[in-house]
């Protein structure tokens, strides 16, 4: 059953992210029917899915808005702006709904204000927000039902699933359930006789089929759409057997409700044991490890499979490779088979081929974890919407390069910096109208996410076309935290990456947007996390922009390798500044224990590789090696390496998996011989040092 | 009583009701017995990629079809006296707590069926090689074969690896 609410978890994100996006062009286009009804339907699969699944709390505030998204398609509602501030405020509720069923969250929001004023709309009353508390009837009618229907009838419901029900992920427990909260269950005669013997009886199959009679102020429609999404493959008929306005005496119900309950309990045995056994199976197969440590996990959700949709002709591509892998493997057979050097050409030939088979083979399997940017792009437009009313500024968000593909894993941790990046444009960037009137420029500021290829990697850029960055500000900030002297006049781009410094803010106030504790320097660790850099340029008056580098997936590493004595590691390029042959001098013992290097007037702290990782040198005086400069964090540290081979794309492979963490190493890769090497751990390497020479190195 | 214990959960895994099926190598002078089911395979000594700051006993790691493999060394392990790799030495890949680590011995010998009524409980050995390692003793024709509970050889003792950061 989680395999399907997993699906349904998955399906009703993609729905609620559609359907937000369809609220902001139903807010320029109110009129547009075909949107409306996109609209609708998209609350109608959430509900019908919830409902199917048994989350009663999202299936029942769906009905209600649903119901709206009814009336207001059929016209009978007009939108105007609070109706639709209702209907934005519902897609969050059902998100925090969403988020509690997944387990993501503790709790929501009550849901039961909103739903007032959901009723109120329906209801065709004004709201006006304070005005929910004086509702409580509708209210509590909800909670009966799911409607405020009130004429009673009764009524005689056959159902007999199909006999597939479960197989499909349906329960008939479940939607008895429902049906036991419409109303008063009146009597129930489950007929078992397809029963067959038990030692022919398949769990999975449905075999019993129920003639209830109830009574209930739902009108047979509602009760018919409990069983909505199991209609199609089973036998239904709903019988009204008459009307009356009276409340059911409740005699009759203690007798008639054990069997709805008990009959489906035979069944419930016999299910569960059977999809029980294998999850049994496979824990005891596999002892309670912690999932693998991987070395670029972010905190996963609670004990949820991670799971990945690809689309169909990315599969289909995969097929065909593998397909021309194997006719080549068996043409390779063929000619390796009384081999002689006349054969020799066609050999290479084969073998030439293989190579560019697999090498494509491996670029469309990291493409199988790509997904469109657009995933990450797509919380902007609402949160641009929101900010731009709280702020009193008029914005408009244009995107570009959605379709770039990016690793799964990096679209969803490059939102959250993303996102600061577009605050920070709002808040700081751009002005107020009255400010762009006066300069001259449109009243609508515009914020741009631009997402593009660029060699090897993505570049993303959030730039704005608001004041542009203030040089005086950010220089009599970098003085007061003593970061340049007064008579320094440094560059703008050395001026301006000031702003990535922990402890920079240059916001006068603390507003409510950008006074969140995160700064600037907070994004660019995020980013040097995924493997990626940030750069911005600014011009006054004419706007900013940041510019983020990454690389097309964490899987894979630009790197460069390089020896000590003769084992092989691989330092990722990123990090490298530059590498030196430093004189005679240039590379000193301070204090008889540190060493530092001179390097371009700048005093660096020296690792020497092979003192920290206990190898056997070729070189151990610098003037002999190379001095690899390594930047993290603005902090630079000098690596002294025998030599530099040659730079390569790796594939990173995990050393966790099957021994442990190493200090200094970010993991593993195998070489073009089949050999392993080991990834340096920059940001480790650069800590360390750091914290062991800090004191001497600023001494110095 | 824990060994018998081990014993039983593996029997009902295991070949026949009262066997279990070993695969025996030799390390010095001595014969030992892992439980095969443990064994993932066995390959030829290849050079392996030393891991900088490791305990002595993990020599290194190596690529085995695209997964990266933690190698020990048993004689470093069980403090035996080192000696040359040659064309004998083997690596014997296990699975262990869902781990795939490959262990160097002087060479493979058989996969040999062991009644449980012939196995004997371990003497005590003293520090080098705690009972707890030891699954029991059992006398195949001239031969005594050690069994190991490669496990907590492995993982077990609160040094080496079974500690992960």
């Amino acid at each position: 059953m989680t395999m399907f609410h997993q699906a349904f978890f998955e399906e009703a994100s993609d729905l609620l992210a559609d359907l937000e996006g369809l609220l902001l062009r139903l807010e320029e286009a109110p009129g547009d029917l075909e949107l409306l009804n996109t609209i609708f339907r998209c609350a109608h699969s959430i509900k019908g899915g919830s409902a199917t699944f048994g989350f009663t709390d999202i299936a029942h505030f769906t009905h209600g808005l649903e119901t709206l998204l009814d009336k207001v398609r059929n016209g009978e509602i007009k939108i105007d702006r609070s109706l639709s501030q209702v209907l934005f405020e519902s897609a969050d509720q059902m998100k925090a709904l969403l988020a509690v069923a997944r387990g993501e969250s503790a709790a929501a929001p009550d849901s039961a204000a909103l739903s007032a004023r959901i009723e109120a709309a329906i209801l065709g009353r004004p709201m006006m927000g304070a005005e929910q508390t004086a509702l409580p009837q509708p209210k509590a009618a909800e909670e009966e039902g799911w409607g405020v229907w009130s004429v009673v009838r009764s009524y005689r419901l056959h159902f007999a699933p199909g006999a597939d029900i479960m197989r499909q992920g349906g329960d008939p427990i479940l939607l008895l359930g429902q049906l036991a909260k419409a109303g008063e269950i009146l009597s129930v005669v489950c007929d078992d006789s397809q029963l067959p013997a038990l030692n022919e009886m398949d769990p999975e199959t449905c075999y019993l089929s129920w003639d209830i009679e109830l009574r209930s102020d739902w009108t047979s429609e509602a009760i018919l759409e409990i069983f909505e999404f199991v209609a199609d493959d089973s036998d239904i008929h709903l019988e009204v057997l008459g009307e009356s306005a009276k409340p059911a005496e409740p005699a009759k119900l203690e007798e008639a409700a054990p069997p709805v309950l008990a009959a489906p309990t035979i069944k419930t045995p016999v299910t569960e044991t059977v999809v029980a056994s294998p999850i049994a199976a496979s824990v005891s197969a596999a002892p309670a490890i912690p999932a693998p440590f991987s070395e670029s996990a972010p905190k996963a959700p609670p004990a949820e499979a991670q799971t990945l949709r690809v689309a169909t002709d990315k599969v289909d591509k995969l097929i065909n490779l593998v397909g021309e892998l194997v006719i080549n493997q068996s043409m390779l057979n063929e000619v390796v088979q009384d081999f002689s050097m006349a054969k020799l050409p066609r050999l290479i030939e084969a073998v030439a081929e293989m190579e560019r088979a697999s090498r494509e083979l491996q670029e469309r399997v990291m493409a199988v974890r790509m997904l469109p940017i657009k995933h990450a792009f797509g919380r902007f437009p609402r949160l641009v919407r929101d900010l731009a009313a709280t702020v009193g500024k008029k914005i408009e968000l244009k995107t570009s390069g959605e379709d770039t593909e990016l690793d799964k894993g990096m679209i969803e941790s490059i939102a959250d910096p993303l996102t600061h990046l577009v605050r920070n444009s709002i808040d700081h960037g751009l002005e107020t109208p009255e400010e762009r009137r006066a300069a001259g420029k449109p009243e609508t500021g515009t914020v741009s996410l631009h997402a593009l290829h660029e060699g090897g990697s993505i570049a993303v850029e959030v730039s704005d076309d608001g004041r542009g960055l203030s040089r005086e500000r950010i220089l009599k900030k970098a003085i007061e935290r003593g970061w340049v002297t007064e008579n320094d006049t440094p560059a703008d781009e050395t001026l301006y990456n000031f702003i990535f410094m922990p402890g920079f803010s240059t916001a006068p106030a603390v507003t409510d947007l950008s006074g969140r504790g995160v700064g600037m320097d907070i994004v660019k660790q995020a980013v040097q996390a995924l493997g990626g850099s940030i750069t911005l340029s600014s011009t006054p008056g004419v706007g900013t922009k940041f510019r983020i580098r990454l690389p097309l997936t964490m899987a894979i590493l630009e790197g460069l390798s390089l020896t000590v004595g003769d084992e092989t590691y691989i330092l990722p390029l990123t990090s490298i500044v530059e590498s030196i042959q430093p004189a005679a001098g240039d590379v000193r013992k301070i204090a008889g224990r540190a060493e530092i290097a001179m390097v371009r007037g700048e005093v660096l702290p020296v690792v020497r590789l092979y003192q920290i990782f206990g190898s056997v040198p070729k070189v151990t005086d610098p003037t002999q090696g190379l001095l690899v400069i390594v930047e993290n964090d603005n902090h630079k540290v000098a690596v002294l390496v025998d030599e530099l081979i040659g730079q390569s794309q790796v594939v990173i492979k995990s050393l966790e998996t099957n021994y442990r963490k190493v200090r200094g190493i970010a993991g593993a890769t195998i070489m073009g011989d089949g050999r392993v090497a080991l990834i340096l751990d920059v940001p480790g390497l650069v800590r360390e040092t750091l914290s062991g020479d800090a004191a001497l190195a600023t001494a110095a | 009583m824990a060994l018998e214990q081990t014993q039983f959960s593996q029997n009902d895994a295991g070949s026949s009701a009262d066997a279990n099926q070993y695969l025996t190598f030799s390390l010095g002078d001595e014969e030992y017995g892992v439980d095969i089911l443990k064994v993932q395979e066995i390959k030829g000594y290849v050079p392996t990629t030393r891991i900088p700051n490791a305990p002595p006993e993990v020599v290194g790691v190596l690529n085995l079809r695209g997964t990266i493999v933690p190698i020990v060394d048993l004689r470093r392990k069980f403090g035996l006296e080192e000696i040359e790799y040659n064309q004998f030495t083997a690596i014997v890949v296990v699975v262990v707590q869902n781990r795939v680590m490959g262990v160097i011995v002087d060479s493979v010998s058989e996969v040999v069926n062991i009644p449980l009524s012939d196995i004997q409980p371990a003497p005590d050995f003293g520090n080098s090689m705690s009972s707890s390692t030891l699954r029991g003793m059992a006398r195949m024709g001239e031969n005594l074969i050690i069994l190991l509970d490669i496990d907590i050889v492995l993982l077990g003792e609160p040094a080496p690896l079974a500690l992960a950061a």
